[in-house]
């Protein structure tokens, strides 16, 4: 009976592994769509091999043992042995995980500098400066000299630096099916290189509590073919309207604010990642 | 201030809630009226300094907490059911999931733990207290005091709303205004007092009071934990203790070291939260593996497998748990080399804890395992808390971590390794030595149907979580779209959590229950033990030992019953025992802390420092103290001895 039991339970994460497999297309970080989500997609597949390994070892292990050594009526006068321990068999399960750890840690480590780079060398990379604001994100594009708000527009097959700075709270800047996210922080200017493989639209989300709203701080990155996004920039940089200073402070309120576009950005008046320190006490008028 | 600034209003759950509070409050008050038990209260308990009464009185406080912490998952997991609901609003959610991290770590698993290590060190070791009684006391109070100035806050001022690791910029003046976030500084702050004097007066104990002949290799694998987990207190608790007097200014006197302005440095507050916060998840699974270790090798009837490896390991845990801190901000872009440092120097702690798991294998091969609650507990555990650990060598990745990071496979994971690791720990302690604190034992069958409600409860519950994190789910979400594809496994997860629920009640009815009709245990070793504390009566005499036992090998009292005779007391060689006196002041002490604390919360800085006084005048009172105890004579140890069958 409790046998049953535990073979039942051991078999419980195997069942909801199949269950699940049916809203797989839902699990975003396993459809890489770029380069830098499909090294982290690679890294991760090559880990749950290890950890499946592990699993099964251990788990076949613990029930063997659980089976064979209850305690049986039959072996009601068995006593069990007084061993202290085994020096050889101790070393042998020192060194099998050093040598599981070393196989994770090398790709890990590669992995780690690489995405630190772009992948496509000879492509002049994209710059868009990402601030986060409670609770949206503006992105400003400093070459076209354009900004857009809780939406991004980039070029398949281009790397992009996003650079990410915070006028509030820190916030994640996570585009799962894009790459591994990256923190935007006040008064702080960090990057993260990311890359679409293909044209698509792809969710965008903040992975850092930032306070009441945070739940609905969600982008859209559309990666767009070359030319689609250069007739983009030029349409926005030909239609859309100004932004002011005035109107930038609105935006900065706290609250939910809907997609916005603009002919020109918020940099030419101030620049978050060294003005933080500052502006608190200056008479510039921000408002947060 | 008006008042309804200064009681949370507009919220039917909070109605609800001050209206059990001031009921159960009238409640208490009435039955111990009524049964003239004020005297008894104070006697027994405000003013002891028995390290087995502060124990239950931990464990008390740790279940009461985990009702409030366990409430609060289940409003968390009602929300999050279905997309777009509106059961709680956003701030609601906030505080929620706040409280839940703090009470569940600080106020729940911290003091199950201690409770736990209170009532059996002494015993393991054949001590017969510890180091410092009074201090002892002080610890639970001032621990207790901080954990009911922390959950007032739902109903007296608003509840913290940053989350657990309240980061700044969002725990600061600026985003977050009200009290909530004073509660957290300073509540925290109080119990954390306690726990750093618990690290003190323990490892003072276990290095100072072992019976004759137990060298610290011959300590009881708990004892081991305990120690190694009262270096990590003293190691890393004066962080907390810095960081949050810092927060403290930052959110009182509008100091800047954490804020947007002026050279503040909110990312400061990430590393010295987790300088601490990440010896603090050692300082509960340290312990549990030790209270693992000690069932598994009961109900194996063998001695502990490779015990100096598991000694060893927990050595080497316990230092890498310093040096691996960032791994809890992989995404703050430190740079490649620092992550990559603290990625491996995490992955590394796989390796000692690999050898913990074949090790208590290792114990259950060629062993007679019996089936017992506590022993299931502690079986349950090696599965579940590989899955969890697996998963944190995943996260331990930095490059994949990016993709990890605050989704909800982080939250399966330290919930796999947190309940899996500590809760079950809790549980399975609670049941093996609930016998040394209340002389009887819980009842087994009803034992097993919370094990397997809640162990089954808790795989539905988190499992699916960490599939919603590669779906994209990130934590702290209140809510959802529907259009996400996430609403099938939060429904499951909400069933598993349901089934934790109640595996929680029927729990709570055992403790009812056994006490009413459980099995008393006459013999004091009703598991055939194989340490210290099981050569003692149950529940075990004021005293502990009535002869100081000695001690010469692993498994003192297991050696003993081996050689046939037990842990025999002669009469002749009875001292008289001299033990520490009680004392109230630990008590009003630390309620003076909770009048400072409170008037912290709310500025109100006469209150503080009135209250400020007190303490002072408590510390001073102390000093004047030349009460150095009592003695408990032979007779009246002869008389407990022959009432509870040990003597001769």
């Amino acid at each position: 009976m409790k046998q049953k039991m535990w073979k039942w339970v051991s078999l419980l994460p195997l069942s909801l592994l199949l269950l699940l497999s049916g809203c797989s297309e839902n699990m975003l970080v396993l459809q890489p769509k770029g380069p830098v989500a499909k090294t982290q997609y690679d890294l991760i597949v090559w880990s749950v091999g290890f950890m499946l390994f592990i699993i099964v070892v251990v788990f076949v292990l613990f029930a063997v043992v659980l089976i064979r050594y209850r305690e049986k009526p039959e072996r009601a006068d068995y006593e069990p042995p007084e061993e202290e321990g085994n020096t050889l068999l101790e070393i042998i399960w020192t060194v099998i995980p050093i040598i599981i750890v070393t196989a994770l840690a090398i790709p890990t480590v590669k992995a780690t500098f690489a995405l630190e780079k772009p992948v496509k060398k000879e492509v002049k990379p994209l710059t868009i400066q990402v601030t986060a604001a409670n609770w949206k994100w503006i992105f400003s594009y400093p070459e076209q000299n354009i900004e857009t708000v809780n939406y991004v527009n980039i070029p398949e097959d281009v790397p992009v630096k996003f650079q990410l700075t915070s006028v509030g709270p820190i916030n994640s800047f996570w585009v799962p099916q894009l790459g591994g996210q990256k923190y935007a922080m006040d008064g702080m200017n960090t990057e993260l290189i990311l890359q679409a493989d293909e044209p698509g639209s792809y969710m965008g989300r903040s992975a850092n509590f930032s306070g009441k709203e945070f739940a609905h701080m969600e982008f859209e990155v559309l990666a767009q073919t070359k030319d689609d996004f250069a007739k983009w920039v030029k349409e926005v940089q030909q239609t859309a309207p100004k932004l002011s200073k005035k109107k930038y402070e609105t935006i900065l309120q706290p609250g939910i604010v809907g997609r916005m576009t603009f002919s020109n950005t918020h940099l030419a008046w101030i620049d978050h990642t060294k003005q933080n320190r500052h502006y608190m006490n200056s008479d510039d008028g921000i408002n947060r | 201030m008006k008042w309804n600034e200064f009681f949370v209003t507009g919220q039917p759950l909070i109605y609800a809630a001050d209206v059990s509070i001031v009921l159960t409050v009238i409640g208490i008050v009435f039955i111990l009226t009524y049964f003239k038990k004020w005297k008894w209260l104070w006697n027994e308990w405000l003013t002891t300094v028995d390290h087995k009464k502060i124990g239950v009185m931990y464990i008390i406080s740790a279940v009461l907490m985990l009702f409030r912490g366990g409430v609060d998952a289940l409003l968390m997991r009602a929300q999050l059911t279905a997309p777009n609901m509106k059961f709680l609003d956003s701030q609601h959610y906030n505080e929620i999931f706040t409280t839940h991290g703090t009470i569940m770590i600080l106020f729940m698993a911290m003091p199950f733990i201690i409770g736990l290590m209170n009532i059996v060190v002494p015993l393991q070791i054949g001590a017969r207290d510890v180091a410092y009684p009074y201090l002892n006391a002080l610890s639970f109070w001032l621990f207790f005091v901080g954990a009911m100035l922390f959950n007032i806050a739902f109903v007296i001022g608003g509840s913290p709303d940053a989350g657990w690791t309240a980061y700044f910029p969002l725990a600061g003046n600026e985003f977050s205004p009200g009290v909530g976030n004073n509660y957290y500084a300073v509540a925290l702050q109080i119990s954390g007092i306690g726990t750093l004097m618990t690290g003190i007066n323990f490892l003072v104990t276990i290095l100072k009071m072992r019976a004759p002949g137990m060298t610290l290799m011959r300590m009881p694998m708990f004892t081991w934990t305990i120690l190694i987990t009262c270096v990590l207190i003293i190691f890393a608790f004066p962080v907390l203790t810095v960081a949050l007097a810092l927060m403290t200014f930052d959110r009182l006197f509008d100091t800047q070291f954490f804020t947007m302005a002026n050279g503040g440095m909110s990312m400061l507050w990430a590393n010295l939260f987790w300088i601490w916060g990440h010896p603090e998840v050692y300082i509960v699974i340290l312990p549990s593996f030790g209270i693992f270790s000690e069932i598994v090798s009961t109900f194996a009837r063998k001695r502990l497998f490779g015990y100096k490896a598991m000694v060893y390991s927990i050595v080497g845990i316990a230092f890498l748990s310093f040096i691996v801190w960032v791994h809890h901000f992989f995404t703050m872009g430190a740079g490649a080399a620092v992550n990559s440092f603290f990625s491996i120097t995490t992955m590394a702690i796989a390796i000692p804890t690999g050898v913990k798991i074949f090790n208590w294998l290792f114990t259950l091969r060629k062993g007679k395992i019996r089936f017992t609650t506590a022993m299931l507990w502690s079986l349950a555990f090696i599965p579940n808390f590989v899955i969890g650990g697996v998963t944190g060598v995943m996260l331990a990745m930095a490059a994949a971590d990016y993709q990890y990071h605050n989704s909800y496979f982080l939250i399966a994971h330290f919930h796999y390794v947190l309940i899996a690791g500590t809760v079950f720990a809790c549980f399975a302690g609670l049941h093996y030595w609930y016998p040394k604190m209340f002389g009887h034992l819980l009842n087994e069958r009803l034992g097993k149907w919370t094990f397997w409600l809640f162990m089954i409860g808790f795989n539905i519950c988190f499992f699916p979580m960490y599939f919603l994190g590669l779906m994209g789910m990130t934590r702290r979400m209140y809510t959802y779209s529907a259009g996400l594809g996430w609403t099938p496994l939060n429904v499951v997860a909400t069933v598993g959590a349901v089934l934790m629920g109640i595996g929680f009640i029927v729990l709570c009815y055992n403790i009812y229950y056994s006490a009413r009709y459980g099995e008393r245990d006459m013999t004091g070793d009703p598991w055939d033990g194989r340490t210290l504390e099981w050569a003692t009566s149950s529940p075990v005499a004021h005293y502990n030992f009535a002869v100081i036992p000695e001690v010469t090998d692993l498994d003192a009292y297991w050696r003993m019953k081996k050689a046939g005779k037990g842990f025999e007391i002669d009469e002749e060689k009875l001292k008289p025992i001299h033990m520490p006196s009680n004392s109230g002041r630990p008590f009003l002490i630390s309620i003076a802390f909770f009048f400072a604390g409170f008037g912290l919360v709310f500025k109100w800085f006469t209150l503080a420092i009135i209250a400020a006084l007190f303490i002072v005048l408590g510390l001073i009172l102390r000093s004047f103290d030349d009460d150095d105890g009592y003695y408990i004579s032979v007779d009246e140890i002869k008389r407990t001895e022959r009432l509870t069958g040990k003597g001769a």
